[in-house]
Protein backbone atom coordinates (compact mmCIF):
# COMPACT_ATOMS: atom_id res chain seq x y z
CA UNK A 1 0.00 0.00 0.00
CA UNK A 2 1.37 3.41 -0.94
CA UNK A 3 1.83 5.76 1.78
CA UNK A 4 2.58 9.89 0.76
CA UNK A 5 4.49 11.95 3.04
CA UNK A 6 1.05 13.92 4.46
CA UNK A 7 -0.06 10.29 5.68
CA UNK A 8 2.47 9.70 8.07
CA UNK A 9 3.02 12.85 9.12
CA UNK A 10 -0.98 13.35 9.79
CA UNK A 11 -0.81 9.55 11.91
CA UNK A 12 2.68 11.12 13.61
CA UNK A 13 0.70 14.50 14.72
CA UNK A 14 -1.93 12.20 16.13
CA UNK A 15 0.28 10.09 17.98
CA UNK A 16 2.24 13.22 19.15
CA UNK A 17 5.25 11.73 17.16
CA UNK A 18 8.30 14.37 15.91
CA UNK A 19 10.39 12.49 13.22
CA UNK A 20 12.83 14.06 10.58
CA UNK A 21 12.26 13.87 6.82
CA UNK A 22 14.75 11.45 6.45
CA UNK A 23 12.45 9.08 8.90
CA UNK A 24 9.28 10.31 7.14
CA UNK A 25 10.89 8.93 4.16
CA UNK A 26 11.91 5.78 5.97
CA UNK A 27 8.27 5.43 7.66
CA UNK A 28 6.28 6.06 3.75
CA UNK A 29 7.73 2.11 3.35
CA UNK A 30 7.67 0.63 6.73
CA UNK A 31 4.20 1.84 7.57
CA UNK A 32 3.16 0.67 4.07
CA UNK A 33 4.69 -2.72 4.69
CA UNK A 34 2.58 -2.96 7.76
CA UNK A 35 -0.50 -2.17 6.28
CA UNK A 36 0.18 -3.91 3.23
CA UNK A 37 0.66 -7.12 5.71
CA UNK A 38 -2.85 -6.42 6.99
CA UNK A 39 -4.45 -5.87 3.63
CA UNK A 40 -3.80 -9.75 3.37
CA UNK A 41 -6.91 -10.19 5.84
CA UNK A 42 -9.03 -8.83 2.94
CA UNK A 43 -8.57 -11.35 0.66
CA UNK A 44 -11.16 -13.30 2.56
CA UNK A 45 -14.96 -13.20 1.33
CA UNK A 46 -16.39 -11.70 4.64
CA UNK A 47 -19.34 -10.54 3.19
CA UNK A 48 -21.62 -13.17 5.13
CA UNK A 49 -19.57 -12.77 8.39
CA UNK A 50 -21.32 -10.92 11.22
CA UNK A 51 -18.81 -7.98 12.78
CA UNK A 52 -17.21 -8.84 15.88
CA UNK A 53 -17.94 -6.51 18.50
CA UNK A 54 -16.07 -8.12 21.02
CA UNK A 55 -13.56 -11.27 20.83
CA UNK A 56 -14.96 -13.06 24.03
CA UNK A 57 -18.54 -14.45 23.67
CA UNK A 58 -18.93 -12.60 27.17
CA UNK A 59 -21.71 -9.83 27.39
CA UNK A 60 -23.36 -8.05 30.74
CA UNK A 61 -20.36 -7.94 32.80
CA UNK A 62 -21.22 -5.68 35.94
CA UNK A 63 -20.91 -3.71 39.03
CA UNK A 64 -23.03 -3.07 42.17
CA UNK A 65 -23.26 0.78 42.31
CA UNK A 66 -21.28 0.89 45.96
CA UNK A 67 -19.00 3.22 46.87
CA UNK A 68 -15.30 1.64 47.83
CA UNK A 69 -12.52 3.20 49.35
CA UNK A 70 -10.25 5.77 47.27
CA UNK A 71 -6.35 6.10 47.15
CA UNK A 72 -5.33 8.86 49.64
CA UNK A 73 -4.22 12.32 47.74
CA UNK A 74 -0.43 11.39 48.24
CA UNK A 75 -1.09 7.83 46.85
CA UNK A 76 -2.65 9.25 43.98
CA UNK A 77 0.09 11.58 43.20
CA UNK A 78 3.15 9.17 44.27
CA UNK A 79 3.77 8.43 40.25
CA UNK A 80 2.91 12.45 39.49
CA UNK A 81 6.54 13.75 37.53
CA UNK A 82 5.62 16.67 38.89
CA UNK A 83 2.50 17.86 41.25
CA UNK A 84 1.26 21.08 42.84
CA UNK A 85 -1.53 22.48 45.72
CA UNK A 86 -2.85 18.34 46.03
CA UNK A 87 -3.17 18.35 41.79
CA UNK A 88 -1.00 16.66 38.80
CA UNK A 89 1.04 19.48 37.19
CA UNK A 90 1.10 19.50 33.57
CA UNK A 91 2.15 21.91 30.83
CA UNK A 92 0.35 25.13 30.40
CA UNK A 93 -2.69 24.48 28.87
CA UNK A 94 -4.57 27.33 26.59
CA UNK A 95 -8.12 27.64 27.97
CA UNK B 1 -32.52 38.50 2.64
CA UNK B 2 -33.91 36.26 5.90
CA UNK B 3 -32.42 33.80 7.49
CA UNK B 4 -33.19 31.05 9.17
CA UNK B 5 -31.36 29.70 11.99
CA UNK B 6 -30.91 25.92 12.42
CA UNK B 7 -29.61 24.20 15.43
CA UNK B 8 -28.85 20.88 17.22
CA UNK B 9 -27.74 20.25 20.49
CA UNK B 10 -25.79 17.96 22.49
CA UNK B 11 -26.57 17.55 26.14
CA UNK B 12 -24.36 16.21 28.89
CA UNK B 13 -26.16 15.10 31.83
CA UNK B 14 -24.03 13.84 34.84
CA UNK B 15 -25.81 10.42 36.72
CA UNK B 16 -26.66 10.21 40.12
CA UNK B 17 -25.03 7.44 40.73
CA UNK B 18 -22.89 6.94 43.85
CA UNK B 19 -20.04 5.39 42.32
CA UNK B 20 -18.29 6.61 39.36
CA UNK B 21 -19.36 4.37 36.07
CA UNK B 22 -15.97 2.00 35.37
CA UNK B 23 -15.01 1.89 39.12
CA UNK B 24 -16.28 2.28 42.84
CA UNK B 25 -15.28 5.67 43.56
CA UNK B 26 -17.96 7.97 44.51
CA UNK B 27 -18.80 10.67 42.48
CA UNK B 28 -19.51 12.94 45.28
CA UNK B 29 -19.19 16.92 44.13
CA UNK B 30 -16.86 19.38 45.27
CA UNK B 31 -14.40 17.26 47.22
CA UNK B 32 -10.95 17.74 48.10
CA UNK B 33 -8.56 17.55 44.76
CA UNK B 34 -7.67 13.90 43.66
CA UNK B 35 -8.88 12.27 46.57
CA UNK B 36 -11.94 10.45 44.84
CA UNK B 37 -9.74 8.43 42.93
CA UNK B 38 -8.52 5.04 42.37
CA UNK B 39 -5.94 3.13 39.69
CA UNK B 40 -8.69 2.99 37.36
CA UNK B 41 -9.87 6.37 36.97
CA UNK B 42 -6.65 7.45 37.12
CA UNK B 43 -5.69 5.34 34.27
CA UNK B 44 -3.03 3.51 35.28
CA UNK B 45 -1.58 0.80 33.14
CA UNK B 46 -2.93 -3.08 34.00
CA UNK B 47 -6.22 -1.83 35.24
CA UNK B 48 -9.64 -3.22 33.74
CA UNK B 49 -13.13 -1.25 34.09
CA UNK B 50 -16.35 -2.97 35.25
CA UNK B 51 -19.44 -1.36 34.35
CA UNK B 52 -21.73 0.14 37.08
CA UNK B 53 -24.90 -1.65 36.78
CA UNK B 54 -27.07 2.06 37.62
CA UNK B 55 -25.53 3.55 34.55
CA UNK B 56 -27.41 0.73 32.67
CA UNK B 57 -30.23 1.68 34.18
CA UNK B 58 -30.09 5.21 34.11
CA UNK B 59 -29.50 5.52 30.71
CA UNK B 60 -32.43 2.99 29.81
CA UNK B 61 -34.79 5.52 31.75
CA UNK B 62 -33.90 8.32 30.60
CA UNK B 63 -33.75 7.05 27.00
CA UNK B 64 -37.52 5.49 27.63
CA UNK B 65 -38.54 9.16 29.73
CA UNK B 66 -37.36 10.58 26.25
CA UNK B 67 -39.09 7.78 23.82
CA UNK B 68 -36.59 6.45 22.69
CA UNK B 69 -35.67 2.71 21.29
CA UNK B 70 -33.55 1.02 23.73
CA UNK B 71 -30.76 -0.78 22.12
CA UNK B 72 -31.05 -4.79 22.63
CA UNK B 73 -27.47 -4.96 21.65
CA UNK B 74 -24.43 -1.82 22.63
CA UNK B 75 -21.11 -1.99 23.27
CA UNK B 76 -18.43 0.66 24.72
CA UNK B 77 -15.72 2.35 22.56
CA UNK B 78 -12.53 4.57 22.98
CA UNK B 79 -12.34 7.98 21.71
CA UNK B 80 -8.93 8.91 21.09
CA UNK B 81 -6.95 12.49 22.12
CA UNK B 82 -4.47 13.46 24.15
CA UNK B 83 -5.57 15.98 27.15
CA UNK B 84 -4.57 16.04 30.58
CA UNK B 85 -8.34 16.00 31.52
CA UNK B 86 -8.11 12.53 30.55
CA UNK B 87 -5.14 10.40 32.42
CA UNK B 88 -5.86 7.18 29.68
CA UNK B 89 -5.66 9.38 26.46
CA UNK B 90 -9.10 8.12 25.44
CA UNK B 91 -12.31 8.44 26.63
CA UNK B 92 -14.26 5.69 26.80
CA UNK B 93 -17.39 6.20 25.21
CA UNK B 94 -20.04 4.20 22.71
CA UNK B 95 -19.49 5.07 18.96
CA UNK B 96 -21.37 3.14 16.26
CA UNK B 97 -24.01 0.79 19.07
CA UNK B 98 -25.48 3.72 21.74
CA UNK B 99 -27.68 2.29 24.55
CA UNK B 100 -30.54 5.05 23.05
CA UNK B 101 -31.75 6.05 19.68
CA UNK B 102 -34.44 7.70 17.99
CA UNK B 103 -36.59 9.44 20.37
CA UNK B 104 -38.81 12.81 20.74
CA UNK B 105 -39.30 15.77 22.70
CA UNK B 106 -42.46 17.82 22.24
CA UNK B 107 -41.96 21.26 23.18
CA UNK B 108 -43.85 24.48 23.28
CA UNK B 109 -43.24 27.90 22.15
CA UNK B 110 -45.73 30.57 21.69
CA UNK B 111 -48.42 28.57 21.90
CA UNK B 112 -47.08 26.25 19.05
CA UNK B 113 -46.34 22.58 19.67
CA UNK B 114 -43.03 21.23 18.02
CA UNK B 115 -41.43 18.00 18.03
CA UNK B 116 -37.16 17.77 18.31
CA UNK B 117 -36.20 14.87 17.71
CA UNK B 118 -33.54 12.70 19.73
CA UNK B 119 -31.09 11.00 17.29
CA UNK B 120 -28.84 9.06 20.20
CA UNK B 121 -27.85 8.84 23.88
CA UNK B 122 -25.35 7.57 24.90
CA UNK B 123 -23.10 6.58 28.00
CA UNK B 124 -19.48 7.62 28.68
CA UNK B 125 -17.00 9.24 31.39
CA UNK B 126 -16.68 12.19 32.62
CA UNK B 127 -13.01 14.06 31.99
CA UNK B 128 -11.17 15.45 35.15
CA UNK B 129 -11.08 19.33 35.77
CA UNK B 130 -7.99 21.15 34.80
CA UNK B 131 -7.39 24.09 37.31
CA UNK B 132 -5.68 27.40 36.16
CA UNK B 133 -4.12 28.33 39.07
CA UNK B 134 -0.64 27.91 39.25
CA UNK B 135 2.02 30.38 37.61
CA UNK B 136 3.85 27.61 35.33
CA UNK B 137 1.35 25.08 34.71
CA UNK B 138 -1.56 23.49 34.22
CA UNK B 139 -3.38 21.19 37.69
CA UNK B 140 -5.49 18.68 37.25
CA UNK B 141 -7.74 16.89 39.10
CA UNK B 142 -8.99 13.68 38.52
CA UNK B 143 -12.08 13.37 41.22
CA UNK B 144 -14.43 14.06 37.81
CA UNK B 145 -12.92 11.68 35.85
CA UNK B 146 -14.98 8.32 35.27
CA UNK B 147 -17.94 10.50 36.80
CA UNK B 148 -20.99 8.67 34.36
CA UNK B 149 -22.62 10.74 31.95
CA UNK B 150 -25.48 10.33 29.65
CA UNK B 151 -24.86 12.38 26.00
CA UNK B 152 -28.08 13.56 24.33
CA UNK B 153 -28.17 14.67 20.58
CA UNK B 154 -30.71 16.18 18.87
CA UNK B 155 -31.17 16.41 15.48
CA UNK B 156 -31.08 20.04 13.43
CA UNK B 157 -35.11 20.45 14.96
CA UNK B 158 -34.20 23.33 16.47
CA UNK B 159 -34.85 26.89 15.28
CA UNK B 160 -34.11 29.91 17.62
CA UNK B 161 -32.60 30.67 21.33
CA UNK B 162 -36.02 29.98 22.80
CA UNK B 163 -36.63 27.00 21.22
CA UNK B 164 -33.03 25.61 22.36
CA UNK B 165 -33.75 27.14 25.73
CA UNK B 166 -36.99 25.64 26.58
CA UNK B 167 -36.02 21.82 24.67
CA UNK B 168 -32.86 22.18 27.49
CA UNK B 169 -34.89 23.59 30.18
CA UNK B 170 -37.69 20.47 29.25
CA UNK B 171 -34.68 17.65 29.32
CA UNK B 172 -33.75 19.08 32.69
CA UNK B 173 -36.91 18.88 34.25
CA UNK B 174 -37.77 14.98 32.71
CA UNK B 175 -33.88 14.22 33.81
CA UNK B 176 -34.72 15.38 37.70
CA UNK B 177 -38.13 13.50 37.17
CA UNK B 178 -36.96 10.46 36.61
CA UNK B 179 -34.03 10.86 39.35
CA UNK B 180 -31.06 9.95 37.10
CA UNK B 181 -29.53 12.81 37.60
CA UNK B 182 -29.65 16.20 40.17
CA UNK B 183 -29.13 18.43 37.60
CA UNK B 184 -27.64 21.18 39.26
CA UNK B 185 -26.04 23.34 36.88
CA UNK B 186 -24.14 25.09 39.40
CA UNK B 187 -22.13 21.75 39.51
CA UNK B 188 -21.77 21.42 36.02
CA UNK B 189 -24.57 18.58 36.20
CA UNK B 190 -25.59 19.33 32.90
CA UNK B 191 -23.58 21.08 29.97
CA UNK B 192 -24.76 21.75 26.62
CA UNK B 193 -22.88 22.10 22.95
CA UNK B 194 -25.06 23.66 20.36
CA UNK B 195 -24.25 23.52 16.57
CA UNK B 196 -26.03 26.77 14.74
CA UNK B 197 -25.65 26.83 10.95
CA UNK B 198 -27.69 29.53 9.07
CA UNK B 199 -29.62 29.49 5.50
CA UNK B 200 -32.36 31.38 3.35
CA UNK B 201 -35.67 30.67 4.18
CA UNK B 202 -37.35 28.42 2.25
CA UNK B 203 -33.92 26.75 1.46
CA UNK B 204 -33.57 22.89 2.80
CA UNK B 205 -30.48 22.08 2.26
CA UNK B 206 -27.94 23.27 5.81
CA UNK B 207 -25.70 25.50 5.81
CA UNK B 208 -22.03 25.89 7.02
CA UNK B 209 -22.16 24.94 11.19
CA UNK B 210 -20.44 26.34 13.76
CA UNK B 211 -20.55 24.32 17.38
CA UNK B 212 -20.18 25.76 20.70
CA UNK B 213 -19.22 23.89 23.68
CA UNK B 214 -20.00 23.47 27.26
CA UNK B 215 -22.41 26.05 27.96
CA UNK B 216 -23.43 25.16 30.98
CA UNK B 217 -26.41 27.55 31.83
CA UNK B 218 -29.24 28.33 30.28
CA UNK B 219 -28.61 32.00 30.11
CA UNK B 220 -25.15 31.17 28.35
CA UNK B 221 -27.37 28.49 26.07
CA UNK B 222 -29.22 31.94 24.70
CA UNK B 223 -26.79 34.11 24.74
CA UNK B 224 -24.41 32.00 22.74
CA UNK B 225 -26.98 31.21 20.23
CA UNK B 226 -28.32 34.70 19.49
CA UNK B 227 -24.95 36.25 18.92
CA UNK B 228 -23.57 33.26 17.55
CA UNK B 229 -26.75 33.76 14.47
CA UNK B 230 -25.90 37.50 14.66
CA UNK B 231 -22.45 37.07 13.55
CA UNK B 232 -23.24 34.50 11.06
CA UNK B 233 -25.83 36.34 9.37
CA UNK B 234 -23.12 39.56 9.30
CA UNK B 235 -20.58 37.10 7.77
CA UNK B 236 -23.32 35.93 4.90
CA UNK B 237 -24.18 39.45 4.37
CA UNK B 238 -20.62 40.52 3.66
CA UNK B 239 -20.61 37.71 1.07
CA UNK B 240 -17.68 35.36 3.23
CA UNK B 241 -18.47 31.64 3.36
CA UNK B 242 -19.12 30.43 6.80
CA UNK B 243 -16.12 28.50 8.22
CA UNK B 244 -16.71 25.00 9.92
CA UNK B 245 -14.91 24.98 13.50
CA UNK B 246 -15.09 25.09 17.15
CA UNK B 247 -15.50 27.95 18.55
CA UNK B 248 -15.56 28.89 22.07
CA UNK B 249 -18.24 31.26 23.75
CA UNK B 250 -17.17 33.16 26.41
CA UNK B 251 -19.61 34.21 28.54
CA UNK B 252 -18.50 37.07 30.40
CA UNK B 253 -17.36 39.10 27.52
CA UNK B 254 -20.51 37.62 25.54
CA UNK B 255 -18.38 36.94 22.50
CA UNK B 256 -17.37 33.59 20.67
CA UNK B 257 -13.76 32.69 19.56
CA UNK B 258 -12.54 30.51 17.31
CA UNK B 259 -11.30 27.79 18.59
CA UNK B 260 -10.13 24.71 16.21
CA UNK B 261 -11.12 24.56 12.54
CA UNK B 262 -12.08 21.85 10.77
CA UNK B 263 -8.52 21.55 8.95
CA UNK B 264 -7.38 20.75 12.57
CA UNK B 265 -10.70 18.66 13.41
CA UNK B 266 -10.40 16.01 15.91
CA UNK B 267 -9.28 12.67 14.50
CA UNK B 268 -10.93 10.32 17.99
CA UNK B 269 -9.82 6.94 16.11
CA UNK B 270 -12.91 4.97 17.96
CA UNK B 271 -12.28 1.44 18.38
CA UNK B 272 -14.47 -1.09 20.35
CA UNK B 273 -13.22 -0.67 23.94
CA UNK B 274 -11.60 -4.12 24.35
CA UNK B 275 -11.68 -3.99 28.26
CA UNK B 276 -15.43 -3.72 28.50
CA UNK B 277 -17.52 -6.33 27.22
CA UNK B 278 -21.06 -5.68 25.13
CA UNK B 279 -23.92 -4.52 27.12
CA UNK B 280 -27.21 -6.79 26.36
CA UNK B 281 -30.66 -5.69 27.57
CA UNK B 282 -33.60 -7.93 27.60
CA UNK B 283 -37.34 -6.89 26.85
CA UNK B 284 -38.15 -7.56 30.20
CA UNK B 285 -35.56 -5.71 31.61
CA UNK B 286 -36.65 -2.71 29.23
CA UNK B 287 -40.64 -3.34 30.70
CA UNK B 288 -39.74 -3.10 33.85
CA UNK B 289 -37.52 -0.15 34.17
CA UNK B 290 -40.96 1.28 32.11
CA UNK B 291 -42.96 0.10 34.63
CA UNK B 292 -40.95 1.92 37.53
CA UNK B 293 -40.57 5.21 35.27
CA UNK B 294 -41.82 7.62 37.78
CA UNK B 295 -44.71 10.18 36.53
CA UNK B 296 -43.37 13.22 33.82
CA UNK B 297 -43.81 16.27 33.42
CA UNK B 298 -46.82 16.63 31.16
CA UNK B 299 -48.52 13.75 33.20
CA UNK B 300 -48.27 15.52 36.18
CA UNK B 301 -49.51 19.07 34.96
CA UNK B 302 -52.67 17.33 33.34
CA UNK B 303 -52.89 15.84 36.22
CA UNK B 304 -52.89 18.86 38.75
CA UNK B 305 -55.56 20.17 36.81
CA UNK B 306 -57.69 17.40 36.47
CA UNK B 307 -57.28 16.85 39.87
CA UNK B 308 -56.65 19.93 42.38
CA UNK B 309 -59.04 21.70 39.96
CA UNK B 310 -56.03 24.13 39.47
CA UNK B 311 -55.59 26.39 36.80
CA UNK B 312 -53.07 25.58 33.63
CA UNK B 313 -50.74 28.57 34.66
CA UNK B 314 -50.56 26.96 38.41
CA UNK B 315 -50.09 23.81 37.35
CA UNK B 316 -47.52 24.51 34.92
CA UNK B 317 -45.39 26.79 37.49
CA UNK B 318 -45.55 23.79 39.87
CA UNK B 319 -44.60 20.82 37.66
CA UNK B 320 -41.81 23.03 36.16
CA UNK B 321 -38.97 21.25 38.37
CA UNK B 322 -39.36 18.04 40.55
CA UNK B 323 -38.55 19.70 43.56
CA UNK B 324 -41.52 21.99 43.70
CA UNK B 325 -43.76 19.31 42.53
CA UNK B 326 -42.95 17.40 45.70
CA UNK B 327 -43.01 20.28 47.55
CA UNK B 328 -46.28 20.50 46.65
CA UNK B 329 -47.52 17.34 46.35
CA UNK B 330 -46.12 16.87 50.05
CA UNK B 331 -48.09 20.43 51.68
CA UNK B 332 -51.41 19.50 50.22
CA UNK B 333 -51.34 16.14 51.60
CA UNK B 334 -51.42 17.70 55.13
CA UNK B 335 -53.11 20.28 54.22
CA UNK B 336 -56.41 20.07 51.62
CA UNK B 337 -56.58 23.48 50.13
CA UNK B 338 -54.59 23.11 46.03
CA UNK B 339 -55.16 26.51 45.22
CA UNK B 340 -54.26 28.16 48.48
CA UNK B 341 -50.95 26.34 48.21
CA UNK B 342 -50.38 27.01 44.90
CA UNK B 343 -50.26 30.78 45.78
CA UNK B 344 -48.22 30.60 47.96
CA UNK B 345 -45.63 28.69 46.32
CA UNK B 346 -45.73 30.94 43.22
CA UNK B 347 -46.62 34.43 44.67
CA UNK B 348 -44.73 34.73 48.58
CA UNK B 349 -42.02 31.86 48.40
CA UNK B 350 -39.85 33.16 45.00
CA UNK B 351 -39.07 36.13 46.70
CA UNK B 352 -38.05 34.72 49.70
CA UNK B 353 -35.65 32.40 47.78
CA UNK B 354 -33.87 34.72 46.07
CA UNK B 355 -33.82 37.18 48.69
CA UNK B 356 -31.74 34.56 50.27
CA UNK B 357 -30.25 33.86 47.03
CA UNK B 358 -31.08 29.83 46.65
CA UNK B 359 -33.22 27.48 44.92
CA UNK B 360 -36.32 25.27 45.46
CA UNK B 361 -33.61 22.26 46.10
CA UNK B 362 -32.12 24.21 49.42
CA UNK B 363 -35.69 25.77 50.31
CA UNK B 364 -35.28 26.20 54.25
CA UNK B 365 -38.51 24.93 55.42
CA UNK B 366 -40.45 21.90 55.15
CA UNK B 367 -43.94 21.57 52.88
CA UNK B 368 -45.42 20.21 56.72
CA UNK B 369 -44.42 24.03 57.81
CA UNK B 370 -45.91 25.57 55.03
CA UNK B 371 -48.92 23.74 55.73
CA UNK B 372 -49.16 24.07 59.08
CA UNK B 373 -48.89 28.19 58.54
CA UNK B 374 -51.63 28.04 56.15
CA UNK B 375 -53.93 26.47 58.37
CA UNK B 376 -53.15 28.83 60.90
CA UNK B 377 -54.32 31.41 58.59
CA UNK B 378 -57.37 29.57 57.39
CA UNK B 379 -58.67 29.12 60.81
CA UNK B 380 -57.71 33.17 61.66
CA UNK B 381 -55.58 32.78 64.05
CA UNK B 382 -53.61 34.73 62.36
CA UNK B 383 -54.33 37.12 59.15
CA UNK B 384 -52.64 37.03 55.40
CA UNK B 385 -50.23 39.74 56.09
CA UNK B 386 -49.15 38.09 59.66
CA UNK B 387 -49.01 34.94 57.45
CA UNK B 388 -46.10 36.36 55.28
CA UNK B 389 -44.67 37.86 57.94
CA UNK B 390 -44.27 34.54 59.79
CA UNK B 391 -43.12 32.81 56.27
CA UNK B 392 -40.47 35.35 56.61
CA UNK B 393 -39.42 34.55 59.81
CA UNK B 394 -39.45 30.49 59.40
CA UNK B 395 -37.00 31.13 55.88
CA UNK B 396 -35.17 33.57 58.58
CA UNK B 397 -35.03 31.31 61.80
CA UNK B 398 -36.11 27.25 60.53
CA UNK B 399 -38.79 27.63 63.22
CA UNK B 400 -42.24 26.17 63.13
CA UNK B 401 -45.11 28.47 62.93
CA UNK B 402 -47.11 28.55 65.81
CA UNK B 403 -43.78 28.78 67.37
CA UNK B 404 -42.98 32.39 65.86
CA UNK B 405 -47.35 33.56 65.89
CA UNK B 406 -46.42 32.99 69.83
CA UNK B 407 -42.86 34.58 70.24
CA UNK B 408 -44.19 37.73 68.39
CA UNK B 409 -47.50 37.59 69.78
CA UNK B 410 -48.51 37.72 66.37
CA UNK B 411 -52.05 35.54 66.76
CA UNK B 412 -55.06 37.73 65.97
CA UNK B 413 -57.22 39.24 68.85
CA UNK B 414 -60.23 37.76 68.78
CA UNK B 415 -61.23 37.73 72.62
CA UNK B 416 -64.16 39.73 72.30
CA UNK B 417 -63.68 41.45 76.18
CA UNK B 418 -60.25 42.85 75.16
CA UNK B 419 -61.48 43.89 72.01
CA UNK B 420 -64.28 45.09 73.04
CA UNK B 421 -62.59 47.39 75.11
CA UNK B 422 -60.49 49.03 72.33
CA UNK B 423 -63.56 49.66 70.26
CA UNK B 424 -65.49 51.20 73.30
CA UNK B 425 -62.66 53.43 73.51
CA UNK B 426 -62.23 53.93 69.97
CA UNK B 427 -66.12 54.33 69.34
CA UNK B 428 -65.93 57.02 71.94
CA UNK B 429 -63.00 59.34 70.94
CA UNK B 430 -64.88 59.47 67.47
CA UNK B 431 -68.06 60.78 67.96
CA UNK B 432 -67.89 62.12 64.48
CA UNK B 433 -68.06 59.04 62.66
CA UNK B 434 -71.26 57.49 65.11
CA UNK B 435 -72.71 60.92 63.69
CA UNK B 436 -71.70 59.90 60.46
CA UNK B 437 -72.99 56.53 60.37
CA UNK B 438 -76.37 57.41 62.04
CA UNK B 439 -77.09 59.21 58.91
CA UNK B 440 -76.39 56.58 56.79
CA UNK B 441 -72.72 57.12 55.87
CA UNK B 442 -71.61 53.74 55.80
CA UNK B 443 -68.31 54.30 55.37
CA UNK B 444 -67.76 55.59 58.48
CA UNK B 445 -67.29 51.61 59.59
CA UNK B 446 -64.67 51.32 57.27
CA UNK B 447 -62.44 54.47 59.53
CA UNK B 448 -63.11 52.82 62.60
CA UNK B 449 -62.44 49.05 61.38
CA UNK B 450 -58.98 51.18 60.49
CA UNK B 451 -58.37 52.38 63.80
CA UNK B 452 -58.98 49.65 65.58
CA UNK B 453 -56.33 47.50 62.92
CA UNK B 454 -54.11 50.37 63.82
CA UNK B 455 -54.72 50.14 67.46
CA UNK B 456 -54.27 46.32 67.73
CA UNK B 457 -51.48 46.30 65.51
CA UNK B 458 -53.39 44.19 62.41
CA UNK B 459 -54.02 41.05 64.87
CA UNK B 460 -57.49 42.14 65.53
CA UNK B 461 -59.67 39.63 63.64
CA UNK B 462 -61.39 41.52 60.68
CA UNK B 463 -64.70 39.68 61.18
CA UNK B 464 -64.91 39.95 64.60
CA UNK B 465 -64.03 43.57 65.15
CA UNK B 466 -66.23 44.74 62.60
CA UNK B 467 -69.08 42.37 64.34
CA UNK B 468 -68.14 44.79 67.81
CA UNK B 469 -67.99 47.79 66.28
CA UNK B 470 -71.22 47.33 64.54
CA UNK B 471 -72.63 46.55 68.15
CA UNK B 472 -70.97 49.36 70.15
CA UNK B 473 -71.88 52.09 67.25
CA UNK B 474 -75.28 50.23 67.83
CA UNK B 475 -75.47 51.06 71.09
CA UNK B 476 -74.11 54.79 71.45
CA UNK B 477 -76.48 55.88 68.67
CA UNK B 478 -78.90 54.35 71.50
Amino acid sequence: MSLTREDVTYVANLARLEFTPDEVTALIDKMGAVLDYAETLSELDTSTVKATEHVLAVQNVFREDVPKPCLSNEQALANAPESEAGCFKVPRVME
Amino acid sequence: MEYEMVIGMEIHVELGTRTKIFCSCPTKFGQEENTHTCPVCLGMPGVLPVLNEKVVEYATRAGLALNCEIAHFSKMDRKNYFYPDLPKAYQTSQFDLPICTGGVVEIEVDGVKKDIGITRIHIEEDAGKLLHESADGTLVDVNRCGVPLVEIVTEPDLRSAEEARTFAEKVRNIMEYTGVSDCKMQEGSMRFDVNISMREKGVTVLGTRTEMKNLNSFRALIRAVQYESKRQIIELKKGHKIVQETRKWDDTKGVSASLRSKEEAQDYRYFPEPDLVPIVIEKEYIEKIKRELPELPEAKKQRYIDEYKLPEYDAGVLTATGVTARFFEEAVVLYDEPKQISNWIMVEIPPLLKEKEITMENIPIAPVQLAELLKLVKENVINGTSGKEVLKEMFNTGKNPGEIVKEKGLAQMSDTAELEAIIEKIVADNPKSVEDIGTGNEKAYGFLTGKVMKETKGKANPQVANKIIREVVAKHLG
